[in-house]
């Protein structure tokens, strides 16, 4: 897949695994693997990358005696995903124009 | 035995070039991932396994990296300089000035050579192309005007510059991608040069 590509849909994917609930590295992880192939160094850019954009923030709690981050969407994030959403209409506009033929 | 310490302390030491937050906060975030993969029922030793080694993480993370970054976080000094030093500077800009123009200049002049070979291979393949279809033009010509022998040579050779210039298409491509492919390669070299100095001399 064209890396810029993957990158974009990388991106909306961890918003959306913090999209209903605050979540943290280890399950952001866990949630995005059935979909998408994500390494530990990856998210941490990604995550570092949102941070900067002002879609998430980041705020480290206690857990079992140690302290784990914590990341939370902001309305940035929320307006990512929408942005996806519709985006993604079109292109599937697209798709079905592009593959018409095949049937 | 691979413990969560012995990782850690790994990648510290394959990223001291890294600036000193950038690393403490990579470095917890590893450890809280370690942290979470034995509550989730690992052992200390599967939890690292699944992450990786220390060569394999720190490999990735340096891909991720912009130079950019590494570069000025080396030339960054560590503590304030002192007055002396601030003089030293100063008095010896005669001499690290020329020297870190000359350097630059060394890179901006490899840098253009690159791009030379790339423009000069286009070039040549414009050429033949642009040959073969006056030869195959003037070749009509002359037919139209009488030459037949002259002609048929003539849109010969112009035939024979169009399948010459296929073949160069393809070879420039694959030159403009090996070049491509080198400076990538030495763009990576120059990171590890940068990390790894910085590292030996702590």
């Amino acid at each position: 897949m064209d890396i810029q590509l993957k990158r974009g849909l990388l991106d909306v994917c961890v918003l959306a695994a913090i999209k209903d609930s605050d979540s943290y590295g280890y399950k952001i992880i866990k949630d995005v693997k059935p979909y998408v192939e994500l390494s530990e160094s990856t998210l941490y850019t990604i995550l570092k990358r949102l941070e900067t954009a002002g879609m998430l923030t980041v705020k480290t709690a206690e857990h079992n005696g140690r302290l784990r981050k914590y990341y939370h969407i902001t309305e940035g994030g929320l307006e990512r995903i929408n942005t996806f959403k519709t985006d993604w209409q079109e292109i599937m506009s697209i798709y079905r124009f592009v593959t018409k033929e095949d049937k | 035995m691979m413990t969560k310490q012995l990782f850690l302390d790994g990648l510290k030491e394959k990223h001291s070039g890294l600036p000193k937050e950038d690393l403490a906060e990579r470095l917890s975030f590893y450890g809280e991932m370690i942290d979470d993969l034995i509550e989730e029922g690992n052992t200390e030793e599967q939890a690292i396994q699944k992450i990786g080694t220390p060569d394999e993480v720190s490999s990735r993370i340096l891909e991720e990296y912009p130079l950019s970054k590494i570069v000025k976080e080396r030339i960054k000094p560590k503590r304030r300089l002192k007055t002396w030093e601030i003089v030293l500077i100063v008095l010896g800009s005669p001499v690290w000035l020329p020297l870190i123009i000359s350097a630059f200049a060394v890179i901006l002049f490899v840098y253009i050579s690159i791009w030379a070979i790339i423009v000069l291979l286009w070039a040549v393949f414009v050429s033949i192309v642009a040959s073969s279809a006056a030869s195959i033009f003037a070749g009509i010509f002359f037919i139209a005007t009488g030459h037949s022998l002259a002609g048929i040579a003539t849109v010969g050779a112009g035939l024979f510059l169009a399948g010459l210039s296929i073949f160069t298409f393809f070879g420039c491509r694959a030159a403009v991608k090996g070049i491509l492919c080198l400076t990538k390669k030495t763009v990576r070299s120059i990171k590890n040069l940068f990390l790894k100095n910085r590292g030996t001399k702590q």
